[in-house]
């Protein structure tokens, strides 16, 4: 049997992986990404304490996080094919209207 | 070492081995190809935990639906791979790196001293929990409200994203 720090460790690196993604690149689709690999890391920490615990409340959440996961797709790619059309870019260096 | 405990690592290592790929391709097509990947590796990983509804929707909704929009999206803007994002390393991205590392180093040690360390079996529900007809039952009885309250949030999710991505407000 797996323990159940294995898998939590696992869901760290993806976890850490994916804030990497986020920080170092510039293209705003590959950022939107890393944050796809966050959230499934965080799912796989709950599915690991929901069979761990016996509590079905865990794989509950993992339900809602990939719905919203999947509305913020959907919002954030709208928004990306918006600023590509007034700006001809999703380099987000240069996508900086609201910096002071 | 047993074949479970093989089958885990060849899981885990193809996750973190197709989640780097995502972070380091140039093209974003290849980068959705692993992504892609990464999220069926994951799916495996649900079906060791028992919990097989999960592991059937996330192939679903996350490898079937929301990657083909991604993929849709980088074809329709053209997107190749572009100088001025895959540049050089700057100095932001080495203290981002290193914060990360810092970040993944803390993590494990509370994973690998803290209370979980004692959790070695899983819990003997952990079969019955990842049934379809377990979840669909808890779905629409303790968690109604939500359920409600996340079909509103779908419906304003496409509204917004029509919205948005509308040629002119009229």
């Amino acid at each position: 049997m797996i323990p159940l720090n294995f898998y939590l460790a696992l869901s760290a690196l993806l976890f850490t992986i994916g804030v990497v993604g986020v920080l170092t690149r510039r293209n705003a689709i590959i950022v939107f990404m890393s944050i796809e690999l966050m959230l499934n890391s965080v799912n796989l920490t709950l599915v690991a304490f929901s069979a761990f615990l016996g509590d079905a409340t865990g794989q509950m959440l993992v339900f809602f996080v990939i719905t919203i996961a999947a509305a913020e797709a959907a919002i954030g790619l709208a928004i990306i094919i918006a600023l590509f059309r007034n700006k001809q870019t999703v380099n987000i260096d240069e996508i900086n209207l609201l910096k002071w | 070492m047993t074949f479970e405990e093989v089958f885990f690592y060849f899981l885990a290592a193809g996750a973190i081995v197709s989640a780097l790929l995502v972070i380091t391709r140039k093209n974003p097509i290849n980068s959705v190809i692993f992504l892609v990947l990464n999220f069926f590796f994951l799916a495996a990983l649900y079906l060791t935990l028992k919990a097989q509804f999960i592991a059937i929707i996330q192939i679903l909704v996350y490898a079937g639906a929301i990657m083909v929009l991604f993929m849709f999206v980088i074809m329709l803007l053209n997107l190749g791979d572009e100088k001025q994002l895959t540049d050089r390393v700057t100095w932001k991205q080495i203290v981002a790196i290193g914060l990360s590392l810092a970040f993944v180093m803390q993590v494990l040690y509370i994973v690998g001293f803290g209370e979980t360390a004692e959790m070695e079996t899983m819990s003997a529900k952990a079969v019955d929990i990842g049934t379809v007809e377990y979840i669909g039952k808890e779905l629409f009885s303790q968690y109604v409200l939500p359920i409600e309250a996340i079909s509103v949030l779908i419906v304003a999710a496409v509204v917004g994203a029509i919205v948005l991505a509308k040629r002119k407000f009229e």
